[in-house]
C-alpha cells in the first residue's frame, strides 16, 4: 500500500509539472487556436537561463523569479516578431513556424549549453521539518508551488481587467477590438504568460530529470496529453488532466509490464484515445461545426 | 465534358520528363561513387517527400510523424535482410505493404482529427518511434538500441560499382513512384483527394467518400514514405533506433517546403536540400565559431522560407514559367 501511494504522491508532483505545461499549451490555444510546439523547448531554454543565473551566484529563488520574467518578456517578444507575420496564414505555415522555433531553440540551447546532462539544483529545502516515506521534499514543493501558480493564474484572470481583456480577446477578437481591447497585444500577453508558465514547469522538473537539451519532449507530450484529456478549451480542466496523466504514468510504469520502458508510447497512445473517443476532453467545450 | 479538359500529357511535359531522367542517368558517369551514393541519399529522401506531399500538400491533413513510417519500411526492410536473409529488392514490395498497412490504421483515428489535432497525433508518434524502437521485447528483431547491420546490395550489372548500382535502382524506383503519383493526382480519385483538402464539407456533399479517401492517402503516403526508408537502409547499411527521431520528421517537412508541398517535381530540389545543406551548413558552423549550429541555421532557413517562399522552389519555377507565358503571349 506504501508502493501505491508513494506512486501516487510522486505523480500528483510530476503530473503537477505537466499541469503546468498542459496550462501554457491550452493558453496559447485558446487565444490563437494553436499548438504551440515549441513550448517545451522554450521551457528548457528558461530552465537554462535560471541554470545560468545559479552559476553566477544568485540565490535559487532569485534565479528562478529572474527566469520567469525573462521568459514572459521573450514570449511577447517571439509572438510580436516571430509568430504575428504568420498570424492568418494557413495552419500549415504556422504550426511550420512553430517547429522552426522547436528546432532553434533546440539548436541553440546545445551550443550555449552544451548537451552534457547537468543537475539542477531544487527550489525547496532538503530538510522540511518533518520526515515522510511517502513523499520527498521537493516533490511536495512542486505540489505546492504549481497549486499557488494556478491559483495566481485563475485570480488573474477571473478577479483583473487585463485578465478580462484577454478573455474577451481570446473569446470575440472583433467584439473585443470595438470595445478598445487591443488584441495583438493580448496575443503578446498571452505568450508571454504561456512562457512563463512553461518556465515554471521546467524549472520544477529539471532536478527529476536533470537539465538537457531535450529533456521536455517527453513531458510536452504529457503536457499535450494533459491538455487534451482534460480539454483544450478549459484551463482547469487542462490542469487536471496534467494531474490525472502524471499519476497514470507512474501507474502504468509501476504496474504494467514493459510499461517503464515505454512511456512515451503509453502518451502516444493516451493522445490518440482521447482525440479519438472523446475529442473535446473531459471538461472541454463540444464545438459545432457549421456549414 | 472530360474532352473539355485539356489533356494535361503535354509534348513540353514528356520532353522535359525525358530530358530530366536521361540527365539523371548520366550523372554517375560523371561524379565519384560518394557523391553518387550522396545523390542516392537525397532521392531516398525525395521519395519520402513525395509520400508526405501527397499527404500534406494534396490532400490538406498534416503529418509531422512522417519519421515514424520511415521507421516502419526501413525496418522492415533490414529485419527481413538480417534475419531471413532475403534479396535486397524483395524487401521493398514487403516493406510498401506494412508501411501502407501501419498509415492505413493510422489513418483511421486521424479521420476524427483535423488539422491541429491530427498534427498533434503525429507529433506523439514521432517522438514515441525510437522509445518504441529500442523496446526490450523486440530486441531480438529490432537489434535494440544497437540496431541492425545489413549489407549493400550488389551490383546488379556488371561493370557498375555498388554505388552506381543503388543509384539507378532508387532512380527507377524514384520515376516510377513519380509517375504512379502524377496518374494518381490527375485522375478523379486525384481530384477527390484535392477536393477534401479545399472543402471537405462540399467534397462530402457531392458524394465523395472522404473517410475513404483519407485513410487511403494516409496509406498510400506513408506507403512511399516507408520505401524511402527501405531504401535508405540499403544506401546507409545499418538502422537504428535514434536515427528515426522527431528531427527526421522535421526534416522531412523541411525538405516538402522548400522543395514545394504541393508539387511532385519538388521533391528532388528538396532531397538534395536535405543532403547537402545540413553538410554545408556543418562546414560554416565549424569554420566560424560565432555562428549557431546547423539544426539552428535549418530552423531560421524553415521560418524565412514560410514567410517569403511558402510555395517552394517549385512553386517559385511554375510561377516563374508562367510569368514568362503571360509576358510572351503579351509580346505577341
Amino acid at each position: 500500500m506504501d508502493l501505491f501511494l508513494q506512486l501516487t504522491l510522486a505523480g500528483l508532483a510530476i503530473g503537477s509539472i505537466y499541469s503546468c505545461v498542459a496550462l501554457a499549451v491550452v493558453m496559447i490555444y485558446q487565444a490563437t487556436d494553436h499548438f504551440n510546439f515549441a513550448q517545451g523547448e522554450m521551457a528548457m531554454f528558461s530552465t537554462y537561463v535560471a541554470w545560468t543565473l545559479v552559476g553566477l551566484g544568485a540565490p535559487v529563488w532569485l534565479a528562478f523569479l529572474l527566469a520567469v520574467g525573462i521568459s514572459f518578456l521573450a514570449g511577447v517578444v517571439i509572438e510580436r516578431v516571430i509568430v504575428k507575420p504568420v498570424e492568418n496564414a494557413p495552419v500549415l505555415n504556422q504550426i511550420i513556424v512553430f517547429i522552426g522555433l522547436l528546432v532553434i531553440f533546440n539548436a541553440v540551447a546545445g551550443w550555449i549549453w552544451e548537451f552534457t546532462i547537468k543537475p539542477f539544483p531544487s527550489l525547496f529545502p532538503e530538510d522540511l521539518g518533518f520526515k515522510s516515506t511517502l513523499i520527498g521534499p521537493h516533490h511536495l514543493g512542486v505540489i505546492a508551488l504549481t497549486l499557488g501558480v494556478l491559483a495566481l493564474v485563475f485570480a488573474f484572470f477571473r478577479f483583473t481587467r487585463v485578465g478580462l481583456a484577454m478573455r474577451a480577446a481570446a473569446a470575440n477578437p472583433d467584439s473585443a477590438r470595438m470595445v478598445g481591447v487591443s488584441v495583438g497585444w493580448m496575443l503578446a500577453l498571452g505568450w508571454g504568460l504561456a512562457a512563463s508558465i512553461g518556465a515554471v514547469g521546467g524549472i520544477l522538473v529539471a532536478p527529476i530529470v536533470y537539465l538537457e537539451p531535450n529533456m521536455m519532449a517527453g513531458v510536452l507530450l504529457y503536457g499535450f496529453a494533459g491538455a487534451l484529456l482534460g480539454g483544450v478549451s478549459s484551463p482547469g480542466g487542462a490542469v487536471l488532466g496534467g494531474l490525472v496523466v502524471g499519476v497514470l504514468e507512474n501507474w502504468v510504469g509501476q504496474y504494467v509490464p514493459g510499461g517503464s520502458e515505454l512511456k512515451l508510447t503509453f502518451a502516444l497512445i493516451l493522445i490518440v484515445g482521447v482525440l479519438v473517443f472523446k475529442p473535446a476532453g473531459l471538461f472541454g467545450r463540444v464545438v459545432v461545426r457549421r456549414v | 465534358m472530360a474532352a473539355d479538359r485539356p489533356n494535361p500529357v503535354t509534348p513540353q511535359l514528356l520532353a522535359g520528363f525525358g530530358a530530366a531522367v536521361l540527365f539523371a542517368a548520366v550523372v554517375p558517369h560523371l561524379v565519384s561513387d560518394f557523391t553518387s551514393f550522396q545523390f542516392t541519399q537525397a532521392m531516398a529522401y525525395g521519395i519520402a517527400l513525395l509520400g508526405l506531399n501527397i499527404l500534406t500538400g494534396y490532400n490538406g491533413q498534416f503529418s509531422i510523424g512522417h519519421s515514424a513510417f520511415y521507421a516502419v519500411g526501413a525496418y522492415t526492410a533490414a529485419i527481413l535482410l538480417y534475419h531471413f536473409e532475403w534479396n535486397h529488392y524483395a524487401t521493398l514490395p514487403v516493406a510498401a505493404l506494412v508501411a501502407f498497412a501501419v498509415g492505413f490504421l493510422f489513418g483511421l483515428p486521424a479521420l476524427r482529427l483535423e488539422g491541429l489535432y491530427l498534427a498533434l497525433a503525429t507529433f506523439a508518434f514521432a517522438v514515441a518511434t525510437p522509445q518504441l524502437l529500442k523496446f526490450d521485447a523486440f530486441e531480438h528483431w529490432t537489434g535494440g538500441v544497437q540496431g541492425l547491420f545489413v549489407p549493400k546490395p550488389e551490383p546488379l550489372i556488371e561493370g557498375l560499382s555498388a554505388d552506381q548500382s543503388l543509384y539507378y535502382v532508387t532512380l527507377a524506383v524514384m520515376v516510377l513512384l513519380m509517375i504512379v503519383a502524377w496518374c494518381l493526382l490527375h485522375s478523379r480519385s486525384g481530384r477527390a483527394i484535392m477536393a477534401i483538402r479545399d472543402n471537405p464539407i462540399a467534397a462530402s456533399t457531392m458524394g465523395i467518400n472522404t473517410a475513404l479517401y483519407k485513410t487511403t492517402t494516409f496509406g498510400i503516403s506513408a506507403m512511399y514514405t516507408g520505401i524511402a526508408g527501405a531504401l535508405s537502409v540499403f544506401v546507409t547499411e545499418f538502422v537504428a533506433p535514434d536515427a528515426f527521431n522527431f528531427f527526421l520528421a522535421v526534416n522531412l517537412l523541411v525538405g516538402s517546403v522548400v522543395g514545394g508541398i504541393v508539387s511532385i517535381p519538388g521533391v528532388i530540389f528538396g532531397g538534395l536540400f536535405l543532403v547537402f545543406v545540413p553538410n554545408f551548413a556543418q562546414d560554416i558552423s565549424r569554420a566560424y565559431p560565432f555562428v549557431p549550429p546547423p539544426w539552428a541555421i535549418f530552423g531560421i532557413f524553415l521560418i524565412l522560407a514560410i514567410y517569403f517562399v511558402p510555395f517552394g522552389v517549385w512553386g517559385a519555377v511554375e510561377r516563374g514559367f508562367a510569368w514568362w507565358k503571360r509576358k510572351s503571349a503579351a509580346g505577341r
